[in-house]
């Protein structure tokens, strides 16, 4: 029995001192615990008592009115949408990070290209107003 | 030498002496995850006393004095009273999304300490995309923060959680393309390497100009992205109450407040890694008498006190700068840093390939 936990366990662990991708596991759990206790605790100690106002939403003691999950300014979407072309990008820049020393002035030039492009289309949603806070 | 990897094989030696495999990994791991949480409450605890005690001296007054010697104790307390007070969902909330929100929140926190070099070998997974990992992690905190926001039921909290997630999203470009700086003059993302790179000296010394353009960046970055003053849009008191956290009590708020501070002690500590050698003493090229008396300062107090250090500087922050508004917050992303940044990475390969650095 415990054989088979260690050959589960051994997948994610090289066993000396240093704790590898099993920390993941360690840190999940420990990060549920944490909470889970912490908020069992404060469930164990306290007496809870309902009255009609206390589900109320918080808006400084006047009640709310209309649908709360309003519309929003759709600013926030459209920053969420460059956003994402722009991530793409970043994540693209990370290999390249690592060869560029070794690469030199070709990895250099390729950077270059890569920003142009990147800047036209960033000049572009400037343009169209993509950037500018409604 | 009494360092952290010795201790570590001797109790692994000692365990397996009297366990068989299965029993001695699982022991080891309740002891890893045992520290980490101990590690976590401690920080939230004195990054909280620390806060309350640098805003005192910068308003010319006392703070917290009355719980323990010089109001040492006064988290402790905060977090007692918190503990008894009643976590409680609001009628309306999305229930599920409302108690999973400051768990994940947690997770993220809890996680980003993973690849994070305290002292010398004293480091849970040294992973060779270590920077990839933090930065792609980070980002994840936005989910806890739009689902808080958005399953609590309240106006504020849902302004306060869209706000957060333009502010987030936008300002981990910055804060990537900074920290990629650091990556193409050591040329690995692996942090152990990041920091044996410093050996003779820290990035924000040998780096020249561009590297302290890519500290100056990342530290407004990291600032915005871990919603602090002068960014704390997410949660402007003043506008919004407590924005996404509007309808948290208790516990549950507790968690959250954790768990934003442990974010920026984790910030604050890959800045300290990538701009000031982690772990690394000072050292001067080859000034070797120089370098050998800084060794004998322990790493782990070398590396507390960098991020301390940068942690005082990004509370400093928030009693000098007035709070942004929303529109100046993006315009000053997207209209200065990122093509700052985007040009001081051209300028940061150009010195790596030419061999400016030392």
């Amino acid at each position: 029995m415990s054989g088979t936990v260690y050959c589960i366990v051994a997948i994610f662990v090289e066993i000396p001192s240093f704790m590898g991708a099993s920390s993941l596991i360690v840190l999940i759990i420990a990060a549920i615990a944490f909470s889970g206790i912490a908020i069992m605790l404060s469930k164990l100690v306290l007496k809870a008592t309902t009255n009609k106002q206390k589900g109320e939403p918080y808006e400084c003691g006047i009640p709310t009115k209309g649908e709360t999950r309003m519309r929003l300014n759709v600013g926030y979407y459209l920053f969420a949408l460059i956003f994402l072309i722009f991530d793409v990008e970043l994540v693209f820049l990370y290999p390249w990070a690592v060869v560029a020393k070794k690469a030199g002035w070709i990895a250099f030039a390729e950077i270059i290209v890569f920003f142009f492009i990147l800047f036209m289309g960033f000049l572009y949603a400037h343009r169209k107003g993509a950037l500018k806070w409604m | 030498m009494w360092s952290f990897s010795n201790i570590a094989n001797l109790v692994h030696e000692v365990l397996a002496e009297h366990f068989n495999p299965a029993i001695t990994l699982a022991i080891e791991m309740v002891i890893a995850g045992v520290s980490v949480i101990g590690l976590f409450a401690i920080l939230g605890l004195v990054l909280v006393i620390m806060e309350r005690k640098v805003s005192a001296w910068m308003q010319i007054r006392l703070g917290p004095n009355r719980v323990g010697p010089k109001g040492m104790l006064q988290s402790l307390a905060d977090t007692l009273k918190l503990i008894v007070k009643e976590g409680m969902t609001p009628n309306g909330a999305d229930k599920l999304l409302f108690n999973l929100a400051p768990f994940i929140a947690m997770i993220v926190a809890m996680l980003l300490m993973a690849p994070i070099a305290f002292a010398k070998d004293l480091q849970m997974w040294d992973l060779n995309i270590g920077i990839l990992y933090v930065s792609a992690l980070s980002s994840v905190t936005v989910i806890s923060i739009l689902m808080a926001g958005w399953s609590s039921n309240n106006k504020f909290s849902l302004l306060g959680a869209m706000r957060s997630g333009a502010q987030i999203v936008s300002y981990e470009l910055s804060a990537g393309l900074s920290a990629l700086a650091i990556v193409v003059l050591t040329g690995s993302l692996q942090i152990s390497e990041i920091i044996t790179s410093q050996a003779n000296g820290w990035w924000i010394f040998k780096g020249h100009i561009p590297a302290i353009i890519a500290f100056v960046t990342f530290i407004i970055a990291v600032t915005a992205e871990t919603n602090r003053a002068p960014f704390d849009l997410a949660e402007a008191e003043s506008e919004l109450t407590a924005g996404f956290h509007t309808e948290y009590s208790g516990m549950k708020f507790a968690l959250f407040f954790l768990a934003e501070y442990v974010n920026v002690f984790i910030m604050c500590s890959i800045a300290a890694t990538l701009f000031f050698g982690g772990w690394m003493p000072l050292h001067i090229g080859n000034w070797h008498k120089f370098n050998h008396v800084m060794d004998f300062i322990p790493s782990s107090i070398w590396f507390f006190g960098k991020t301390f250090f940068l942690i005082f500087v990004i509370m400093w922050f928030r009693w000098t700068f007035p709070r942004l508004r929303i529109d100046q917050l993006l315009d000053l992303e997207w209209k200065y840093l990122l093509p700052i940044t985007m040009f001081n990475l051209l300028l940061v390969t150009a010195v790596a390939i030419l061999g400016w650095h030392f």
